[in-house]
């Protein structure tokens, strides 16, 4: 395997779940937030079927999106089977619950008199909830870095949806299904430790991204 | 809290910032043109796993200037993709699955491009005395009575088409020992070299793979063991989104010399030719 090919397995890597895990985030916080501010009927279900869908096998969730993606699917118009946009929306799905889930624990885990205490000094429900989120940054930043994770680590939605097609939607853990299928073992080596080297930068950048404005001030 | 606010959204800038410069950082080294042209093939495995679709791709690239992209699933699931709609093109090796393919309204140009052989291969002490067989069906029979594992593809793919037509000639398949990977060839040979199993290959994948040690050919040369890849474009008429041109553009480039030239030449990691070009034999469309 060249180098071209191979950083090019890991950009893609880093696009598609990078993006899955932001986008996911962004739709799984607010949800979080509303879920842990308030107690309603049905509120029960709702976070049991959101720990349900966590244990839904990657092939799955490819099946689903390969029956609406395909050209004689649904949403076949859109042309998006075997693109990187395909396996980003395909992983958004896979670690939405995953974010939801450890998202809702993070915000229950915030004493609920800072809100209280929020809310009795003038504060809004928008302002009150934001200072909920404040308080939860530190385990709300490991459930976004866990469903980036989980993203970059699985294979079934980037074979499924991505199709492993080399320059286009080959990313490292499909290029280790392939290496190791041609019997290039030490390729599928170098790669298994890249990945967990990017994730390690990652999770290092972000990490030290919060750590240092902490000591800072 | 104006402390923590900071915090929060600094943490969150440099996660976004680290995803936006790696986003910056490859498009830059990487431009595509909106207007590049491309190709979808769906094709059998052994021609990707052998590496004579990278060869043909950065060829076909060069002198049309049409990216080739390509899904590797088996001749089963390759036709069934063309038939969604996800293909333009296929390259494929069941004669059978072919026709109907074509029958159906779906395919439209067959050319033949390509062949090789099947072969049986197995544990090189050979326990089922494989080696000795008069016939492809008596191989098969004999692994059938010595009770040892025979791995299948068992995914519709070309050779598992042919497998179970060989276990129809042999008078059945075996009620045990017998194991359905379900994966491509590559992954099953590994299979057969793990389990010390007898299975069915063609030669090119067989050859151009690294540590398959555990296995040696113990039945090969049989007139049923021909192996015949083609070329077929989808029917634009059929399915709409099919890029025709394109096809057509990749049908004419592996069957003219040049394209024939790479097939005949290609020889992998294996150090010897893996296909043998047949597209320039006359007459082979009619005959194969």
């Amino acid at each position: 395997m060249i180098a071209r090919e191979l950083a090019f397995a890991v950009w893609v890597s880093l696009k598609t779940s990078g993006l899955a895990a932001l986008i996911a985030s962004a739709a799984a916080v607010p949800v979080a937030l509303f879920l842990s501010g308030r107690d309603f009927r049905g509120k029960k279900i709702v976070l049991l079927v959101n720990q349900t869908w966590m244990a839904a096998p990657t092939v799955v969730i490819g099946l689903l999106f390969y029956s609406l993606l395909s050209r004689t699917g649904p949403l076949g118009g859109l042309g998006l089977l075997y693109t990187q946009t395909a396996m980003t929306v395909g992983q958004i799905f896979l670690i939405l619950p995953l974010i939801v889930g450890f998202s809702y624990t993070a915000l229950r885990q915030v004493d609920r008199r800072a809100r209280l205490t929020a809310l009795t000094l003038g504060a809004s429900r928008r302002q009150a909830g934001w200072i909920v989120l404040r308080e939860a940054r530190f385990p709300l930043l490991v459930a976004v870095l866990a469903g980036f994770a989980r993203a970059i680590s699985e294979v079934g939605v980037a074979m499924m949806l991505g199709g492993n097609i080399r320059g286009a939607t080959r990313n490292i853990t499909t290029s280790i299904a392939l290496e190791t299928a041609k019997g290039e073992f030490r390729n599928g080596v170098v790669l298994g430790i890249l990945l967990l080297v990017v994730t390690l930068g990652i999770n290092i950048l972000v990490q030290t991204g919060l750590r240092g404005r902490d000591g800072e001030s | 809290m104006k402390r923590f606010h900071l915090t929060t959204r600094r943490s969150a800038a440099v996660f976004a910032l680290a995803m936006a410069l790696t986003l910056a950082g490859v498009g830059d080294s990487a431009p595509t043109p909106p207007a590049e042209r491309t190709l979808m093939l769906a094709t059998t495995t052994s021609v990707d796993a052998t590496g004579l679709l990278d060869v043909l791709a950065d060829a076909f690239k060069a002198d049309t200037g049409i990216t080739l992209k390509w899904i590797a699933v088996g001749t089963g699931a390759a036709l069934k993709q063309a038939r969604d709609g996800n293909a333009d093109v296929v390259i494929v090796h069941a004669r059978k699955l072919e026709e109907q393919f074509l029958r159906d309204g779906f395919g439209v140009n067959r050319r033949v491009i390509a062949r090789n052989y099947f072969m049986i291969v197995g544990p090189p002490e050979d326990p089922a005395h494989v080696g000795d067989s008069r016939s492809a069906a008596d191989a098969l029979g004999r692994i059938r009575s010595s009770g040892t594992a025979f791995v299948s593809r068992g995914d519709s793919s070309g050779t598992h088409t042919r497998e179970l037509d060989l276990w129809a000639l042999a008078g059945g398949k075996p009620e045990s020992a017998y194991l359905e990977t379900g994966q491509g060839m590559a992954e099953t040979l590994r299979v057969a070299a793990e389990r010390r199993a007898y299975t069915l290959t063609d030669t090119a994948t067989f050859y151009g793979l690294r540590g398959l040690a555990g296995l040696k050919p113990v039945y090969e040369n049989a007139p049923e063991f021909e192996n015949i890849y083609a070329v077929i474009a989808v029917d634009p008429a059929r399915i709409l989104t099919a890029r025709y041109g394109e096809a057509m553009t990749f049908i004419a480039f592996l069957t003219s010399p040049r394209g024939q030239k790479l097939i005949g030449e290609f020889q992998g990691k294996a150090g010897r030719p893996l296909f043998e070009p047949l597209a320039a034999v006359a007459g082979v469309d009619l005959l194969k």
